[in-house]
């Protein structure tokens, strides 16, 4: 096609190695991305979504039969009045971060290694976050009333209270949602009209070709669609941060022991880099082996993930050890108990679960082996998704469990709504990101083509001072 | 008189008038963005200025070759900040201090430290949205119809292929002439657009 897919690369000695890997050119990536979006998806992928859509299913049944009969139906009793459903509202508002991490913050770093995961890091961003808006949306038990959260005018003259942590969480999920939604839309607009320019049949025509815009890849429009690409970026950076310093407010503004540390949002910021770097680790190990797109996200990208999840565990844990110094140092008989009995109480063992997912585990990519090992980091990056689900439950639970009157104090056992409600939020996450997969190109095409050597203007100049 | 100020800030989002006989413009390929930089530099020196490049993803350097100066979106992003800042301070005075007082442990009304975290989510949830659309807008997205897209070779564009179009519209645009200035600019490529839908309604 253009000559510069017939030139090989030769690297000076002391470079970075490669980011796309295989010699590929243009042509070669377009290629490889969007053909997975026009043709039969892989047998895996039906397994895949009969699974998660069974799943999904049983979530719907859940929240209609959690709708017909009221939150009794869960595990909440009198003091833990906040169960499963914000431990699972708070894990996947966690997960959801990482996406923009990788798209903002590295962005700004200028971390070129971002642009093969970032896409696809983004949708489970997006979806992870559809999961965590769920959950408080049902709990508030009279779902038809959740619009009071808003400040829409009404007959009754009220206004939601603003001095709320929980109505500051409200507005601070669902501007990260919109937020986040734009941004990953605007990346897709130069990659919809790639999908567009291939596509051979009319319906497939009009339908990428109404989401693209228009796009045509003129100069005029890059240069202001980069401006705006960096705009957002720096936008939605000190959101990212924002977002689980918020929902950490939920916690740290109440008095309960355990809760009213001021630890707290730097904690589940860190937290939430590290669970979400688990999560698209996960997912993208099976789907670059299924979609075989190894030399665009290459053991090179999964290393570095690796790095984020050492460096963010290490920091979340000690976190976990300074909470345990700041109750003895405070002399606060209550904090002092809380946290004592956490370690050695009725739930120690979802304490200590979460230490050595979270604390321990991870440690092990001090090794470069088992950073490069893909059975490792796949098991790891679960571990670590359990280990801080289990940081979650810790927090609210046992937290709530035993507070400042031993005659309330209680065990908080799940019912099966509870369990079944968790697995099918994970069949609305997965199938939603199945169909990104089938229907989207999960690899930014023109942000990786720009990490090429070749789509720099001077690359042409040297080669040809060279040849004379 | 205003007919003239439409066309010319149509012609900054790179919407081009196409001429009375239908041609739209000239579309050149070249073989990279090398070469394509060397032509944008020479089209913009010989005095075009109705003229874009279009290509699968941008180029360092060619805002500069073409002539073009800084993009207006961080103004639009700066109104749309100041704007949801306002709009958080305004909710939260208002509702609170001003329509239905509530007295909670006699604390004030309104206070600027709790009212933070709402006037932060609507300044960048503000900006967000006056970027995006700002950036629309002075693209002139979405648009349709494009002459361009009745070139077969132009599909490449997002693929592998490296366009220069100079439009009919430009006062120094001379079929021949500008044709052969672009074959010399390195062109691969060089092919006539017509503007088929003005031409059948003008037919009509």
């Amino acid at each position: 096609m253009t000559s510069s897919n017939d030139k090989t690369v030769t690297l000076p000695a002391g470079a970075d190695p490669p980011l796309v890997t295989g010699n590929l050119g243009f042509h070669d990536i377009t290629q490889l991305v969007s053909y997975h979006t026009e043709k039969r998806p892989p047998s895996a992928w039906y397994m895949a979504i009969a699974v998660s859509s069974t799943l999904l299913c049983i979530l719907l049944i859940m929240i209609a039969y959690l709708v017909w009969n009221g939150i009794g139906v869960w595990g909440n009793n009198n003091p833990v009045g906040w169960g499963w459903p914000i431990v699972n509202f708070v894990f996947w508002v966690g997960i959801g971060h990482a996406g923009t991490l990788i798209s903002a913050i590295l962005f700004l770093f200028r971390q070129k290694w971002r642009t093969a995961i970032n896409r696809s890091a983004e949708a489970m961003t997006l979806f992870a976050v559809i999961c965590a808006l769920l959950f408080p949306t049902i709990h508030v038990g009279r779902i038809w009333v959740i619009y009071w959260t808003l400040p829409i005018p009404n007959q009754m003259e009220m206004w939601p209270q603003f001095k709320s942590p929980l109505l500051w969480d409200v507005f601070a999920v669902s501007v990260y949602f919109i937020v986040s939604l734009i941004f990953w839309y605007v990346g897709l607009v130069p990659d919809l009209a790639t999908l567009r320019d291939r596509a051979r049949n009319a319906l497939r025509r009009r339908v990428t070709g109404f989401f693209a815009l228009g796009w045509t890849g003129a100069n005029r429009h890059w240069r202001n669609y980069e401006k705006t690409y960096l705009l957002l970026a720096a936008l939605a950076t000190p959101l990212v941060l924002s977002v689980h310093s918020v929902v950490s407010f939920d916690f740290a503004i109440s008095i309960i022991p355990g809760w009213h540390t001021t630890i707290f949002p730097p904690y589940f910021v860190a937290g939430a880099i590290f669970s979400g770097f688990a999560m698209v680790m996960t997912l993208l190990i099976l789907a670059r082996k299924i979609y075989g797109i190894q030399n665009i996200i290459t053991m090179d990208h999964l290393e570095k993930m690796a790095i984020i999840i050492l460096l963010t565990g290490t920091m979340v844990g000690f976190a976990y050890i300074t909470e345990f110094f700041i109750a003895w140092y405070s002399q606060v008989e209550y904090e002092q108990y809380a946290f004592l009995n956490r370690a050695t109480g009725p739930y120690a063992w979802a304490y200590w679960t979460m230490m050595s997912c979270n604390l321990l585990f991870p440690q092990f990519f001090w090794i470069k082996r088992l950073r490069r090992s893909i059975p490792f980091l796949f098991i790891t990056s679960i571990v670590v998704n359990i280990g801080m689900w289990f940081e979650r439950f810790v927090i609210t639970v046992i937290s709530l469990h035993r507070d400042f009157l031993p005659s309330s104090w209680d065990y908080f056992n799940p019912t099966i709504v509870d369990v079944l409600t968790l697995a099918g939020s994970f069949g609305l996450f997965l199938t939603l990101f199945l169909i990104f997969l089938r229907y989207l190109p999960m690899v930014a095409i023109a942000e990786v083509k720009m990490v090429l050597p070749e789509s720099d203007p001077h690359f042409y100049d040297k080669h040809e001072s060279e040849e004379h | 008189m205003l007919k003239k100020i439409i066309q010319q800030i149509k012609a900054t989002m790179g919407v081009y008038e196409s001429r009375a006989d239908g041609v739209y413009g000239l579309l050149a390929e070249y073989s990279n963005p090398g070469t394509l930089i060397d032509a944008a530099r020479k089209v913009h020196a010989a005095g075009f200025r109705h003229f874009d490049t279009h290509t699968p993803f941008p180029i360092h350097g060619m805002d500069r070759a073409m002539g073009l100066g800084q993009s207006k979106v961080g103004y639009i992003t700066l109104i749309g900040g100041l704007c949801g800042l306002g709009l958080a301070t305004w909710l939260q005075w208002w509702t609170s201090a001003v329509d239905y007082p509530l007295n909670i442990s006699g604390k004030p009304f309104f206070a600027i430290e709790p009212s933070i975290p709402i006037m932060f989510e609507l300044t960048v949830l503000l900006s967000a949205l006056f970027a995006v659309g700002g950036m629309f807008l002075l693209n002139g997205l979405p648009r349709p119809y494009n002459p361009l897209f009745y070139s077969r070779a132009f599909t490449r564009a997002s693929d592998d292929a490296f366009f220069l179009h100079i439009a009919a519209s430009d006062k120094n645009f001379d079929l021949e002439e500008t044709e052969s200035m672009l074959r010399e600019a390195g062109a691969k490529a060089v092919e006539v657009i017509h503007d088929h839908g003005y031409s059948e309604l003008h037919k009509a």
